[in-house]
């Protein structure tokens, strides 16, 4: 299997210095490898650690243990070790995120969120602006808050901003934070298909989706953090 | 990515004697700054970031280590490769301040030339290179008075007419106008207004994307260094305690100060 992505060996265990160190274990011994054209669904309880495996794939989080390695411009890169210069090009260029909540920077339209990703990669403003709004048309964004700045938006107009922004550059790695938690049916259905279509063009996605049906309509395969699921005082 | 390295930090530090005893403000900094990275450093008032920033634009001398930069020939076209800015003339040193580099001060008062027209502030740097042509001076200031959002119509205006917000304005534009490749700011948007701040830290942010900037910023504000910053070196009692990427120092502080210093601001 030609993977994009490659976890190995990994856990994460946070130290809380403000509790005397505490330790608190979140998984251990995650190995996972991730092909073009596959969806996996990360699965288990809420508190499993989901997010924190998620976010060290991203390399948002520093794994205590093991190595998260992404197949970039032609080589392999540690996103857990790489200087951060190379991170920055890494998720530029390699990797999209879609967190699940919208991080708003003050004074920047909505549109312009979006099509920031796309600048970066060195499209021209017009042609990227073009572009962000296609993507928030299909969205079903309402066209008169494209030029606001989503912080008065509701959650579901802010993660469909989100959506958009971490799809448009069509990376070839993508990771998704539950994408369609406070979206409606139809919304749904909407980031189904455009999951779909990441599939179909061949990037490799890994994601948390809470719904069952959404699991169902996108995943190729599952993996269940549950069984990683590092103990206090016993990591695995 | 192999971009070239401008800055570096080798074992920095500086003492200073304070009731008779010797003190360190700041010791044993190392890193490497590369073109277009902007590095924000964080900690405490008293943490010695100020001493840090002023070691490296050459303002203080070293007790201890060196800082290098890529220091370009007097024609601007070759890299003279990392030169000791301890080992650079006087006049060399002005030279590459007013040139190379930019430095925005906390209090815009300090940075800019109170007696002087708006444009006269912008403009002096150009001159000072040789610049003498009265209109392209005036076509440039008026550029980078509409490129900082000011309004082009108050260029021959005292700064001292101009508000808070506009004068950090128009000291970035003074300190951008010869396109240096690094500009140092020391806690830029202190002392504004919120509404204010914001629109100065987008518009810094804008800046340094497009103009593919380098950047040393001094901040005690976390946000600001989360909004600009690749990079965070974050300071106590003198010495680097954390450093990496932006996002992951700050969501995932390793080391004590650090998570004092994340769980310690309040959410709006």
């Amino acid at each position: 299997m030609n993977e994009v992505l490659r976890a190995t060996g990994l856990a994460k265990t946070f130290t809380l210095h403000a509790r005397g160190g505490a330790q608190l274990p979140v998984f251990a011994g995650v190995d996972l490898a991730i092909a073009p054209g596959e969806c996996v669904a990360l699965t288990g309880r809420s508190g499993s650690g989901k997010s924190s495996l998620l976010r060290c794939l991203y390399g948002n989080y520093a794994p205590t243990a093991g190595d998260v390695r992404v197949h970039h411009e032609g080589k392999w890169v540690s996103i857990s070790t790489a200087p951060p210069r190379e991170v920055i090009d890494v998720r530029r260029r390699t990797v999209g995120y879609v967190s699940q909540f919208l991080r708003v920077i003050p004074r920047v339209a909505a549109i312009d969120i979006v099509a920031d990703p796309l600048r970066r990669v060195g499209a021209g403003a017009e042609e990227a602006r073009e572009l962000a709004g296609l993507w928030l048309k299909r969205l079903n964004l309402p066209e008169h808050l494209w030029p606001l700045p989503p912080a008065t938006f509701s959650g579901g107009e802010q993660q469909r901003v989100n959506i958009a922004h971490g799809l448009i550059a069509r990376a070839p790695v993508l990771l998704l934070d539950e994408p369609t938690a406070s979206l409606d049916a139809a919304n749904r259905q909407v980031v189904i298909q455009l999951i779909r279509e990441a599939r179909e063009r061949g990037a490799a996605i890994v994601g948390i989706f809470h719904d069952e049906e959404v699991r169902d309509a996108v995943a190729t395969r599952r993996y269940d953090i549950q069984a990683h699921v590092a103990r206090q005082g016993k990591p695995s | 990515m192999s971009a070239p390295v401008l800055l570096r930090a080798a074992g920095v530090g500086k003492q200073f004697v304070r009731g008779g005893r010797a003190h360190w403000a700041c010791r044993g900094i190392d890193f490497d700054l590369c073109a277009g990275e902007v590095l924000a450093i964080v900690g405490e008032s008293g943490s010695g970031k100020t001493t840090l920033l002023n070691l490296l634009a050459g303002r203080l001398t070293c007790d201890q280590g060196a800082v290098h930069y890529d220091v370009r020939s007097e024609d601007g076209w070759h890299g003279g490769g990392l030169t000791d800015i301890a080992s650079l003339s006087e006049a060399r040193l002005r030279w590459l301040a007013r040139t190379d580099w930019g430095f925005v001060e906390q209090q815009a008062r300090t940075g800019l030339r109170m007696n002087v027209s708006a444009g006269a502030n912008i403009g002096e740097r150009l001159m000072a290179l040789g610049a003498r042509h009265y209109g392209k001076l005036r076509t440039e200031a008026l550029h980078w008075m509409q490129r900082v959002e000011l309004d082009a119509a108050r260029v021959d205006d005292l700064p001292g007419t101009y508000s808070g917000g506009m004068q950090q304005r128009l000291q970035i534009a003074r300190n951008l106008v010869t396109q240096p490749r690094l500009v140092f700011m020391d806690e830029p948007t202190t002392g504004l207004d919120v509404s204010v701040q914001a629109r100065l830290l987008d518009l810094l942010r804008e800046l340094v994307d497009e103009l593919q900037l380098a950047a040393v910023i001094v901040t005690h504000d976390l946000a600001v260094a989360r909004l600009l910053a690749h990079r965070v070196l974050v300071m106590k009692d003198g010495e680097v305690v954390e450093q990496g990427l932006t996002d992951r120092v700050f969501d995932d502080p390793q080391h004590p100060y650090t998570q004092l210093l994340v769980s310690s601001v309040l959410m709006p």
